[in-house]
């Protein structure tokens, strides 16, 4: 009976179908398929496991993953939420054009993005020609990883933080410098904490989105062990000798840190909606 | 030209990203249609050998054969294979790849017996290509470790024709000093010369040829002269080394795939037809170097006299060659940790 009851606060109704639905989706689209990963390092036993993924060519790989990919969310949060402003508070003739643009990496295969930063960048391209010639190398260097992973994760920050920017009417702003607020008080005491969820949330799609990031990483990387090999080019690189419990291995490593990642995070963004309020 | 190229590149990424998902591409298996799973520079070459096949075919038998083509990094292909994709045959840069397949029981451990020259119906061989006028005056393989020498070969890890390239210098050098340890050190100076390692051939043609890295470009032979045709003999130009590897990518039947399909006879009669004199010839078009002798004779011209040594002579055999060299731990990991 009590049970019946607690049922029936819900305000919606068919929470057991839909519930029932939503670990159906998650399993069959999420965890089914990931679960493959722990099957197939189960075989390996924990003396391989180890160390398959802490040789120092993998070590170095994880390294260079995790630090471009952390650059480039830091980077992006900051021009996303500039590019978002402009976006929701200006109007302009182009605007719709230049909003449709920011979806574009979305869209596009990631393996031509890179082949077009590979291009761009080398030696005789466009940028690459007088970059050179000031001394400068971006291609095959964790730079130009940086700058790949930077138009990728750039759309993530960017749609996460215009609705919330939308919402936010201009009228609190007005109202902040009518109460006296410097420009700068009003951005940073009034604006951003309403904004920091979301450029949180962004950001760090932008972060699990630059680990992951393997075809347009790859035409500009250079590739190099120690230097340049990002983690998901030596889990493909495991596989093309074969060695799918070492791919395996590997890919557990990420998706475990990943995932405790996504779970820190939504931690984070619960005490600050709490500490907000 | 180059607008081409980059074009022919993105429909070839999506192809090696579409193959790699076992089942997408299509299953289309009767019994008058054959899958051909190849590596990446024979596209042009099997276009035209299937074309002469199905009219060879149609002449002798009356029937209408349809021969589908997938290329891709040699090792993905293999493991597409192992994965579900339904070749009827492999034809793959080496034997190390197909060892794999036949490894997970699709085929027999002794299928490289099975046809003649150790089921190799074309051989190739690793040349370099310079920029035109060769201003670095690279010549030989000791010219590759000169300080300032800048050498673009692919990621031995990833790509099969990046493991010809370091077998051929690496046995260059022992057979030059009889010492593995003088090896060794020539290879480790070499890839210290190497600014990016692709993970596949054409990858580093691209690197080469269109981005303008590099003063050298080890490649496969074939592969060298499409580069002369794609680019224009005007801006680069090959060196035959004076020795160099026999390379030997071999052919074979997938067994449990043809007995699945009925298609072993058609199968079988597609890998001999390789060796008949009309497919040789088409080979050596395809700057492969034919194992007939009249047709190597008739394009003697696109092939210069190289002292060649086999994979057997110094490495014993591929599935040793790949132990030592490229699996993990092995001399390719060790040159690259301090």
């Amino acid at each position: 009976m009590a049970f019946f009851q607690r049922k029936r606060r819900n305000i919606l109704p068919g929470f057991g179908l839909s519930m029932g639905y939503t670990v159906f989706y998650l399993s069959a689209i999420v965890i089914v398929p990931l679960s493959m990963v722990f099957i197939n390092t189960i075989p390996m036993g924990w003396e391989p496991f180890f160390s398959a993924v802490t040789t120092p060519r993998v070590l170095a790989s994880y390294r260079v993953s995790f630090s471009t990919a952390l650059f480039a969310a830091v980077f992006d949060a900051v021009a996303g939420l500039l590019t978002a402003w402009v976006l929701v508070r200006y109007r302009f003739p182009g605007k719709q054009f230049l909003d449709a643009l920011v979806d574009l990496p979305f869209a596009l295969p990631t393996a031509v993005a890179g082949i077009c930063f590979a291009t761009l960048y080398s030696p005789v391209g466009w940028l690459g020609k007088s970059l050179t010639s000031w001394g400068l190398t971006i291609i095959n260097t964790p730079t130009g990883i940086i700058i790949a992973l930077i138009f990728i994760g750039f759309p993530f920050v960017v749609r996460t933080i215009q609705p919330v920017l939308e919402e936010l009417e201009p009228e609190i702003e007005e109202a902040a410098h009518c109460l006296g607020a410097t420009r700068l008080q009003t951005f940073s005491k009034i604006l951003l904490p309403h904004l920091f969820p979301a450029l949180l949330t962004g950001a760090t799609l932008a972060f699990a989105r630059g680990i992951g990031e393997y075809g347009s990483v790859i035409f500009i990387a250079g590739n190099l062990p120690m230097k340049t090999e990002i983690a998901p080019l030596m889990i493909m690189s495991k596989l093309d000798q074969f060695d799918y419990n070492g791919a395996s291995a590997v890919a557990l490593v990420l998706l475990l840190i990943s995932f405790s990642m996504l779970l820190l995070l939504n931690a984070v963004q619960e005490w600050q909606q709490k500490e907000y309020r | 030209m180059s607008f081409e190229w980059t074009k022919k590149i993105t429909l070839f990424a999506s192809l090696v990203l579409a193959s790699g998902l076992p089942g997408s591409v299509a299953e289309a298996a009767g019994s008058t249609t054959l899958l051909n799973v190849s590596y990446d520079p024979t596209r042009e070459l099997y276009q035209s050998e299937n074309a002469a096949f199905t009219q060879y075919w149609q002449k002798k038998t009356g029937q209408t054969v349809k021969i589908d083509q997938s290329h891709g990094g040699s090792g993905k292909q293999a493991r597409a294979v192992i994965d579900g994709l339904e070749a009827d045959v492999v034809t793959l840069a080496l034997a190390y790849d197909i060892d794999a397949i036949s490894d997970s029981k699709l085929l027999p451990a002794n299928w490289q017996q099975r046809l003649a020259n150790n089921s190799t119906p074309y051989t190739s061989t690793i040349v370099f290509v310079v920029r035109k006028g060769n201003p670095k005056q690279i010549k030989n393989w000791d010219d590759l470790v000169k300080p300032g020498v800048s050498v673009i070969t692919p990621n031995p890890k990833t790509s099969g024709g990046a493991r010809w390239n370091y077998l051929a210098a690496w046995g260059y050098k022992q057979k030059q000093t009889g010492s593995a340890a003088q090896a060794k050190n020539f290879i480790k100076a070499l890839y210290k010369n190497v600014p990016v390692l692709d993970t596949g051939a054409r990858g580093s043609t691209l690197t080469f040829a269109q981005r303008g890295l590099g003063d050298v470009l080890l490649a496969w032979e074939n592969e060298a002269h499409l580069i002369l045709k794609e680019f224009g003999t005007d801006q680069f130009e090959i060196i035959a080394p004076p020795v160099s590897i026999l390379a030997e990518p071999p052919v074979a039947i997938v067994d449990k795939n043809v007995d699945k399909h009925g298609t072993r006879k058609l199968a079988e009669a597609y890998l001999n037809f390789l060796y008949t004199p009309e497919a040789q010839e088409i080979i050596a078009k395809n700057s492969y170097r034919p194992r007939n002798p009249a047709a190597l004779k008739k394009y003697a011209a696109n092939f210069p006299k190289i002292k060649l040594f086999t994979l057997g002579e110094v490495f014993g055999n591929w599935r040793s060659a790949q132990k030592t060299h490229f699996n993990d731990g092995g001399v390719f990991d060790q040159i690259y940790t301090p």
